[in-house]
């Protein structure tokens, strides 16, 4: 039990990240990792969206999609539950905290269409905790526990690497790069790098 | 006219608004797709097909669906776009349907597709629109060919599965890889197209100072200077 809480935490932070390993939420990781503030409110803004939507989705899935044999609307059924989470917890913190609402509401609607959010409650349908966290014993069920777990960890992976993202680029501001590497294509070899280090979890 | 008009289009889609390498659209199927150039040709095509469907289906719709609420509307047109094509995948051809398999559903999501919905369909007739999925979605199916065939050729020394050559970098197959090469390519794009913009004006340039009877040549050398 232990093991496997390590082993998904490890994993879901670290070794499998979703942005530098898994590929998900790459439009926010090059859009708003200017800088390092917007890229923090950008990480906790999606961390706390992956776990309200796995909240609702996995249990929406496993105890009313299942029984009524109606998995082939999953895509439709989730992006809807995730379009009206999102527009839900917009109008909570703007009535709440206007002050929060101001650093990362303006992220909010983009959230929506991040693959991140999407891509974590697709992944987490499977029967075997195994088959998304390689080193885990075999025969280990998905619960919504794990589930939870493994939202949380992959959220706070998704705000290191966009943190570690931030604080690169804001060095990289002031260097001089060749015109047509401006932009974008630098911004990609500088997650190169980053990606090789984080290849190196994997290895271990 | 119309065919000029049309030719447009298509230009503008294949080209001048590259999805993959000038707005850098849906990256994240193009990263983890682009490991082998028969998986990212086939992310390419499922991706225009799907953007083909929802680009005619909403801009038949564009009168039909209040303003208010299109992102929704638009959404479950791709979302049931996507859900049908995730069914043909699966029973039709299995092996793609196992490679994609969670970006497969993430097409949804993809900013190019609701991109296009929202930036034309919603506002241009069936055919326009029409014509700007097929080469919007062609566009994208060429960069992430391109970039699949450079990654499997530097990774495995294979080209669209056969074996060319005998070594193998693993670097270019893994994530990091993805990365490099993608960043490479749009520089590469960036250059290209910039160049050939270039060239273009300071053609035009010439011919516009070009005199139109016998008169001496026009000083060149300042037009080219200025395109350098």
């Amino acid at each position: 039990m232990a093991t496997t809480i390590l082993l998904i935490v490890i994993s879901a932070v670290f070794s499998q990240n979703f942005i530098l390993v898994k590929f998900l939420g790459i439009c926010p990781f090059l859009g708003v990792s200017k800088k390092t503030n917007s890229a923090l409110s950008m990480g906790v803004a999606v961390t706390l969206v992956m776990l309200l939507a796995t909240l609702v989705t996995y249990p929406l899935y496993m105890y009313i999609m299942v029984p009524l044999h109606i998995e082939y609307l999953e895509i439709i059924f989730f992006i809807f539950v995730i379009a009206a989470l999102v527009q839900m917890l917009e109008k909570i913190i703007e009535k709440i905290s206007p002050a929060l609402y101001r650093s990362m509401g303006i992220y909010l609607p983009l959230i929506t269409t991040n693959c991140a959010i999407l891509g974590v409650a697709e992944l987490l349908l499977v029967n075997d905790v195994s088959e998304i966290v390689s080193g885990v014993a075999a025969g280990i069920s998905m619960n919504l526990g794990f589930a939870l777990l493994y939202a949380l960890c992959s959220g706070l992976g998704f705000t290191l690497a966009m943190l570690l993202m931030g604080g690169v680029r804001e060095k990289m501001e002031k260097l001089p790069v060749a015109k047509c590497m401006k932009g974008f294509p630098i911004t990609m070899v500088a997650a190169c790098f980053m990606a090789m280090a984080f290849y190196v979890f994997a290895l271990l | 006219m119309n065919a000029k008009k049309y030719g447009k289009i298509a230009y503008d889609g294949l080209i001048t608004n590259n999805a993959t390498f000038k707005l850098v659209l849906g990256t994240c199927a193009t990263l983890a797709m682009s490991t082998s150039a028969i998986n990212s040709f086939g992310m390419g095509l499922s991706v225009t097909v799907v953007l083909l469907l929802s680009n005619v289906l909403i801009s038949l719709l564009r009168k039909v669906i209040p303003n208010t609420v299109r992102i929704p509307a638009f959404v479950v047109i791709i979302a049931t776009m996507v859900t049908l094509l995730r069914m043909v995948l699966d029973k039709f051809i299995p092996d793609l349907y196992d490679a994609m398999g969670v970006f497969l559903p993430l097409i949804v999501v993809n900013c190019v597709i609701l991109g296009r919905a929202e930036a034309f369909a919603s506002k241009h007739p069936v055919l326009d629109s029409a014509i700007d999925g097929i080469a919007t979605g062609l566009g994208l199916t060429f960069a992430l060919t391109f970039i699949g065939i450079i990654r499997e050729f530097l990774g495995s020394g294979s080209f669209f599965g056969i074996q060319v050559m005998d070594f193998k970098i693993g670097f270019f197959t893994n994530s990091a890889g993805a990365f490099f090469v993608y960043g490479i390519c749009i520089a590469l794009f960036v250059f290209v197209t910039n160049k050939m913009e270039q060239a273009r004006r300071v053609k035009k340039m010439r011919t516009l100072r070009m005199p139109a009877g016998d008169g001496p040549l026009p000083p060149v050398s300042e037009t080219t200077k200025e395109g350098n």
